[in-house]
């Protein structure tokens, strides 16, 4: 697919953006924050971004300055969130601006999505987008609906698709002690992951409590011991290339 | 200072219960050297130091030897060194063995070598093909050891880069496993290192808060390919070093002016550097005409220094508050050094002024730097209560990261002889030390020469540039430290509160044996 032209114009919702993130991707990345999510989540660590009001406008050409000053300190650009996929057209001038850009051009183009979007939507981003780390927070489809509100299906899809096209950089397991973190369930969702892709980049992430709302109080962060279990589980179904945060 | 008091102070060296018995031998020479008369000044510098808008780094009263040598090692190791009956060595083992002895004999203002040579080009012509990465390791760990232990100050200093090799490899896995302070290290960064060297150097900050990086596109453009980074971020040349270091104290400058920014540049400035200028002068000529240090020291009779290679580096501190008081003069207190633009061109006028004062000013002896001193931005001392170090921006008051590097990056070029800026960073890069590749890149992209990063919760401080552990300042009044450099820090730590923000820049001393006793 080729990418139409990018509008600077373009208005987008913005919750925030960051410089410098060494925990957005590959290298140093600057980080746009959108506002508004598709999923409820529990865990959620910034439920402010959740909700479609809020936040504040911003164009293209306003973000692309401000990636231009940071540029010579970047690997790339991480567009997160909220979902940035709810806000497509957005996202895809902006990643299409910064590739059209002769000095930013080499900066690569990364998403940080809960995978809940349709296939027209990586249709439409595929010229533009180098990479996409998603969020799996069950693979149970009841678990997920717990965790979440919402079912998985379109996010495994996603994955699948986001493969296919090696556009899938990393799959993120967000585990909370006695919610999503049994060992049926990780040995379920490793051999799932790596019927997709054998040497998947698998990111396991405890949750934190800190900045969630008081509805996730039932949550248990797991200790350190249980995050690294978690791994090994995940490493004995399958060869999974598996960090723990 | 009357003899009685210096009687005084030789006696309190001499009962100390804390100090060792180096750091014993080392005080008394100091309270000799200040028998002697100082050089002679003409009467208004002789007040401006006396003052300290002007200093001379508490050297002594009379220099006998350089403030910082850096022999050319590579030329000992090639052609032997005959006052110490040295052959050219043919193996590793001999080479380590003929270094370490020729350490013992390389003088400096510390009394221990500054400057312990490029050591990945020194050694990698002596690592047989054969020999495996456990043996290497293994050699260059005893090594390492001999080197904190046989020179235990944090200002002596190797240099590796910009190139890869088996020895550069090796020193990062030494430097994990061992996490000493000494040696202090320097990794070479040009356009040609490989970004996995930059991101194994970076995983070795992680753990040791070494290496400090340098921009060697910069350096060499500065200095040719023969200079090195020593003590703490000194840059110089090779077979060559600095007389002394005199520093001029912008604050204390500024304090004595009265006017804005313009007439501080016209009108104060060029008398200051004049002053400083003078003292440096005096010092340069005590050291090579009075002590005779360059037709005696057998490093200048075999050729492994040479007077043309030398130069004199000049200092400056305090900008910061300099700039701040000059924007508060013309009713902007607001406008800050590091977070304002006025704020900060005025900063940049004011070095390329000192710059330009300095390059226009001939001093003897200093064909290094072609006659000229070299500008230097002086990380500061101990006693430096109210000024901050070098042209940094204030503890506390730093701007995010990207904000920091650029206010300050435009100052770099400026500085021949270094300037060391301290960056921050916390502690999510340990999970991605590729993003620290990125910065780093980015900033001596930027014009950065120097850069230094440390990492929230390290066990290392890095204080001007030197290192220390926070476990090593812990009692040290009680019952002392092995190395030397560690009671700068306690002292930087008690008059700066380094520990409380371990992971923030600060002024420290480099030397004032006597304000130690």
């Amino acid at each position: 697919m080729t990418a139409s032209p990018a509008s600077l114009d373009r208005v987008g919702r913005l919750a925030d953006t960051i410089e410098f993130s060494a925990v957005d991707g590959p290298g140093n990345r600057f980080v746009v924050f959108l506002q508004g999510c598709t999923l409820d989540c529990l865990a959620c660590h910034n439920p402010q971004t959740i909700p479609l009001v809020g936040g504040r406008d911003v164009t293209v050409g306003d973000l692309v300055e401000q990636i231009r000053r940071a540029a010579p300190f970047l690997s790339g650009v991480t567009i997160s969130g909220g979902e940035a996929t709810l806000q497509a057209a957005f996202v895809h001038d902006l990643f299409a601006a910064i590739g059209a850009e002769e000095s930013l051009a080499r900066l690569t183009r990364f998403l940080d999505t809960n995978g809940d979007a349709p296939r027209s939507t990586w249709d439409a981003l595929d010229g533009v987008l180098d990479g996409a780390m998603v969020d799996l927070k069950a693979l149970d489809a009841a678990t997920h609906v717990r965790l979440t509100g919402h079912g998985n299906e379109r996010i495994l899809d996603s994955i699948r698709l986001l493969h296919e096209r090696g556009k899938l950089y990393e799959v993120r397991l967000m585990l909370a002690a006695g919610a999503n973190d049994s060992d049926e369930a990780l040995q379920a969702t490793g051999a799932w992951l790596a019927g997709v892709d054998p040497a998947m980049r698998v990111k396991v992430i405890g949750y934190r409590a800190h900045g969630v709302r008081r509805a996730a109080a039932s949550l248990v962060e797991p200790t350190a011991e249980q995050r690294q279990y978690y791994a090994e589980v995940l490493s004995r179904v399958a060869d999974l290339d598996v960090t723990v945060v | 200072m009357s003899s009685s008091e210096l009687a005084g102070q030789a006696a309190a060296i001499v009962s100390s219960r804390t100090l060792g018995y180096d750091a014993k031998v080392r005080r008394l020479a100091s309270v000799a050297a200040s028998l002697l008369d100082y050089p002679a000044l003409s009467p208004a510098c002789a007040e401006a130091l006396e003052h300290r808008v002007i200093c001379d780094m508490y050297e002594g009263n009379r220099p006998f030897t350089p403030r910082y040598v850096l022999p050319d090692y590579a030329r000992a190791l090639a052609a032997g060194v005959r006052h110490l009956e040295l052959d050219a060595p043919r193996t590793l083992e001999d080479a380590l063995s003929f270094l370490t002895i020729l350490y013992a004999h390389v003088p400096s203002v510390t009394t221990y070598p500054v400057y312990v040579g490029d050591l990945d080009a020194l050694l990698e012509p002596f690592v047989p093909a054969d020999m495996t990465d456990d043996a290497l390791d293994a050699a260059l760990r005893r090594f390492w050891i001999q080197l904190d232990r046989m020179l235990p100050d944090a200002f002596v200093h190797a240099n590796v880069g910009p190139g890869d090799g088996r020895v550069i490899r090796s020193i990062w896995r030494v430097e994990r496993s061992l996490r000493q302070v000494v040696p202090n290290l320097t990794l070479k960064v040009s356009e040609s290192t490989p970004d996995d060297l930059i991101a194994d150097a970076v995983e070795t900050v992680f753990v040791t808060a070494k290496p400090h990086f340098v921009n060697h596109a910069m350096m060499t453009a500065d200095h040719g390919e023969g200079y090195a980074a020593v003590s703490c971020y000194n840059s110089l040349k090779v077979g060559g070093g600095a007389h002394t270091l005199v520093r001029l104290n912008l604050f204390e400058a500024v304090r004595r002016h009265d006017g804005g920014l313009d007439s501080f540049i016209v009108d104060a400035l060029p008398a200051w550097v004049e002053l400083t200028c003078e003292l440096g002068e005096a010092r340069i000529r005590a050291l090579v005409e009075g002590s005779g240090f360059f037709e005696s020291n057998f490093l200048a009779a075999e050729g492994l220094v040479d007077i043309d290679r030398f130069s004199a580096m000049f200092g400056i501190f305090g900008l910061a508050e300099c700039v701040n008081e000059l924007m508060a003069r013309q009713g902007r207190p607001d406008a800050r050094y590091g977070h304002d633009d006025a704020a900060n061109v005025a900063s940049y006028r004011i070095t390329e002024a000192v710059a330009e004062l300095v390059g226009a000013r001939p001093l003897p002896y200093c064909a290094g730097g072609d006659g000229r001193a070299y500008l230097h931005s002086q990380s500061g001392i101990d006693l430096d209560l109210d000024a901050t170090a070098g042209t940094r921006i204030p503890i506390g008051d730093e701007p995010d990261l990207r904000e920091h590097i650029m206010t300050v990056a435009p100052h770099h070029r400026l500085f021949p002889a270094g300037i060391s800026d301290i960056m921050h960073v916390d502690s999510t890069v340990e999970r991605n030390p590729w993003a620290m590749v990125d910065v780093i890149r980015g900033a001596l992209g930027v014009g950065m020469r120097d850069f230094t990063f440390n990492v929230a919760d390290n066990e290392f401080i890095r204080i001007t540039g030197y290192l220390v552990r926070k476990s090593d300042l812990v009692g040290i009044d009680e019952h002392g430290s092995r190395h030397s450099s560690d009671y700068l820090a306690a002292t930087a730590e008690q008059n700066h509160s380094v520990l409380p923000r371990a992971i923030k820049r600060i002024t420290a001393i480099e030397l004032d044996p006597l304000a130690l006793v």
